[in-house]
């Protein structure tokens, strides 16, 4: 792959590696005695590697001006991979945390790494930042480069991207494991992994840019708004939730700027909205791309879309306060949060309804092809959790599902549901795409995945709302004395199967993405062997340039 | 016909850019802003005292472990939540907690009134293995606690640090950080009485884990569980007062 960069893209990496393998030196030496020396070695160990890695393919002939005439979709099939493999360790740390709650010795004893507290973020991170965000950083390169129909404009940003991308996603899990974390919730990696993933995510936003101005379409399409307000506010979340100060530069450890009362509403302002603009609006704008092109049918409505989506954009940002009902937060500012989380179905039901009109006339598809369904069950999905959410941020419903497993319930029916569906439904459109083949090794095997995903989907969810609303009925329940009728460990115990089958559900859910895995491996090998170029999938602007 | 306005903004990058930023700032700045500047929204509580540097400590290994993710430490507004727990809590009582720990689950129950409800030996023996006093527990063990000794000689820093940020330490807190962490731990320690000159004669001076002879992460956890919701009473008085 190395020997597709130019000579001076050679030059340009190995000076950025040289760069970063300094700051790891400096971590390293800085650090001692603290969990940041550690990181220090990771980068410094991953910055010699790569080095190596550009260093043994220094020599080698330069491309030819014939790469210009195709797109650039290396870091999107390295995304790919890289997605499905942070896919199964973040769904493995789902199972094994959700094991720990009915079985809580499920562990390596007196490990402090295999504790709970400190492998549940593995989970969610991985998941979140590994799988998803690598599934948007890949597929955006490819829905970029296609509906500008213009080739990105240098090789070696988008391989910045990702590759500093995942680095960041290494430290954080790995932070968690020796104790590293700020406590915020989708937030938790410290200082400077927060400092590297702002550099990257300008390269990420410029890359955006500079492509959308060779662009060869006049308009820019749908998917790439939804894209660009993943970017943009999602960087604005991201250093402002995460402005702290470090003890010291040798300190791994940070005290957040602000305290209390302003730190909560920061929090989930951010928290809600990295639900919103990483979670949903880059998953739309991955949603209003592959899900057409699969049905062979336009969008149904394009006002639809600029409604749906300046709606989205609005109204979510308002919508954090919901998560501090009741609480210390003054009571205007919940009031305003549950206002617009209501309205907020709006938006959220214009994009999930455009998607769904625009499978008629292709729901014999749908019956078909499993990859076409998980978009359709992405979109169904989508819609209910955007109903549930609404419905949990009415006040006097959220004194009942707040602290419970509902809210787990909920995030996962739109993490498993939406997120994960829409992603595999486009994964196994784009892959034999990406390596050129008619279709995927075993379209068999996509129908096992889709009902495994499905039923881990829905067993999960379920035990979830019956855990979840049986805590917060028996925490209010009062007996005929007036007193208080359950102890909280009552309320424990009395979720014990529930947890059995929620383990369960993820079990699931797992296996399905290990399906989906093998399935994607083997379409990569049959590649070795036989390739079917896609008719007309080349850029205009790149092909212009080279023929002049 | 006239061009529908929103092709205009399809066509130009840098305006669509600056539109998604225009727009999904307003949200954040009307609803989070004001709570710096409007008074009313952080109460008074002039007899506050600060975390001591063995709390702190203990309230970053509470970070470190993860223990937010299964404990809030909010009590809402209701009225099940006040009979089980205590008096809801108010944002003055975590006005100096960077970042604050109101947790948004209840895997376990609320710890925001947790302090001087059990003992120090019950807390000990609770967390080395909590189904030793909690049979039906689902918690993890934390074993390591008692065994490693608590890094204190860089206490003075993180101390600095949060006044940087806010917390009105004063500079004999910072400089004494360490020795007032060894202090708190061993009331028998020369080092003790100034822990209680600095911080309050309410200050728990104790062996927490047992152990006279060392500093461990077990005693700074401890010294921090059973300081919860004690840093002030206004939570209390403002029960009493919606009550009479």
């Amino acid at each position: 792959m190395i020997s597709r960069l130019t000579v001076s893209e050679r030059h340009l990496a190995l000076f950025v590696l040289g760069a970063l393998a300094l700051a790891g030196l400096a971590m390293a030496v800085g650090g001692r005695g603290d969990p940041l020396a550690v990181h220090g070695v990771i980068v410094l160990a991953a910055s010699l590697g790569l080095g190596f890695l550009v260093l043994s393919a220094l020599f080698s002939p330069e491309p030819g001006e014939s790469r210009l005439a195709e797109y650039y979709d290396d870091p999107t099939k390295a995304g790919i991979v890289l997605s499905l493999a942070w896919a199964v360790v973040g769904m493995f740390f789902g199972v094994w945390v959700a094991a720990l709650l009915a079985w809580p010795e499920l562990t390596f004893v007196d490990s402090a790494w295999a504790s709970f507290g400190r492998i549940r973020p593995v989970h969610t991170s991985g998941v979140i930042f590994g799988f998803g965000g690598n599934a948007l950083i890949a597929t955006s390169f490819h829905v970029l480069q296609r509906t500008c129909r213009a080739r990105l404009p240098d090789q070696f940003s988008p391989w910045f991207v990702l590759i500093g991308y995942n680095l960041f996603c290494v430290i954080a899990a790995s932070g968690y494991l020796m104790g590293m974390t700020q406590s915020k919730e989708y937030a938790e990696p410290e200082w400077y992994a927060d400092i590297w993933l702002v550099i990257v995510w300008v390269v990420y936003f410029l890359i955006y840019i500079r492509t959308l101005a060779r662009r060869k379409e006049p308009h820019i399409y749908v998917a790439n708004w939804y894209y660009m307000a993943f970017i943009l506010v999602v960087a604005v979340l991201h250093i402002v939730n995460n402005l702290a100060l470090p003890v010291s530069f040798g300190h791994a450890k940070s005290y957040s700027l602000f305290s209390g009362v302003q730190d909560a509403m920061t929090q989930w302002w951010y928290g809600h909205n990295a639900v919103a603009f990483f979670l949903t609006a880059g998953f739309l704008g991955m949603m209003y791309y592959y899900l057409p092109k699969r049905a062979e049918r336009p969008i149904f409505s394009y006002r639809l879309s600029i409604i749906s989506f300046w709606g989205i954009t609005f109204m979510y940002m308002w919508a954090g306060a919901h998560h501090l009902h009741y609480t210390a937060l003054p009571q205007w500012v919940q009031t305003l949060g549950m206002t617009f989380s209501v309205v907020l179905l709006v938006p959220s039901w214009a994009s999930a309804g455009n998607a769904l009109a625009t499978l008629n006339g292709a729901w014999h598809k749908v019956r078909d092809d499993a990859t076409l369904r998980f978009m359709m069950v992405a979109a169904v999905f989508y819609g209910l959790s955007t109903f549930e959410g609404s419905f949990m941020a009415i006040r006097a419903v959220n004194s009942l599902s707040h602290y419970t497993d509902w809210t787990v319930g909920h995030v996962h029916a739109g993490a498993l549901g939406w997120v994960a569906m829409i992603t595999f439904g486009s994964l196994y459109a784009l892959v034999p795409w990406m390596w050129k083949q008619e279709r995927m090794y075993s379209p068999k095997l996509i129908e096992v995945h889709f009902w495994l995903a499905l039923a881990g989907t829905v067993v999960y969810v379920f035990a979830m709302w019956n855990s979840g609303i049986i805590q917060g009925l028996m925490w209010r329940t009062y007996n005929d004395s007036g007193t208080l009728a359950y102890s909280f460990i009552d309320s424990l115990v009395a979720m014990h199967p529930y947890y059995i089958a929620r383990a369960f559900g993820g079990l699931l859910f797992l296996t399905g993405a290990v399906v989906c895995s093998y399935n994607v491996w083997m379409t990569i090998r049959m590649a070795r062997v036989a390739r079917v170029p896609a008719k007309g999938d080349v850029p205009l602007y790149g092909a212009a340039q080279a023929g002049e | 016909m006239k061009e529908f306005f929103h092709r205009r903004i399809e066509r130009n990058a840098i305006g669509f850019v600056l539109a998604i930023v225009g727009v999904a700032s307003i949200g954040g700045l009307v609803e989070i802003a004001p709570l710096f500047t409007i008074h009313e929204t952080v109460e008074a509580a002039p007899d506050m005292r600060l975390y001591t540097p063995l709390e702190l400590a203990g309230r970053n290994l509470y970070i470190r472990e993860g223990c937010y993710a299964c404990h809030s430490q909010m009590i809402r507004t209701l009225r099940d939540e006040v009979e089980r727990y205590g008096p809801y809590s108010l944002a003055a009582e975590s006005q100096y907690d960077h970042p604050m720990l109101w947790g948004s689950k209840r895997t376990g129950p609320d710890l925001a009134r947790l302090g001087a409800k059990y003992s120090d030996a019950w807390h000990v023996a609770h967390l080395i293995n909590p189904r030793d006093v909690v049979p039906e527990s689902v918690m993890p063990r934390y074993g390591w606690l008692q065994r490693n000794p608590l890094r204190i000689d860089d206490l003075g820093e993180h101390l600095a640090a949060q006044r940087a940020v806010g917390v009105p330490y004063t500079d004999a807190m910072i400089e004494n950080a360490t020795a007032d962490a060894r202090g708190q731990a061993n009331p028998e320690a020369a080092e003790s009485s100034g822990v209680t000159e600095r911080y309050g004669e309410a200050t728990n001076v104790r062996v927490f884990d047992g152990n006279p002879s060392l500093v461990t992460e077990m005693d700074a956890l401890v010294a921090y569980l059973q300081v919860l919701g004690q840093l002030t009473g206004a939570a209390h008085q403002e029960t009493a007062g919606r009550q009479e």
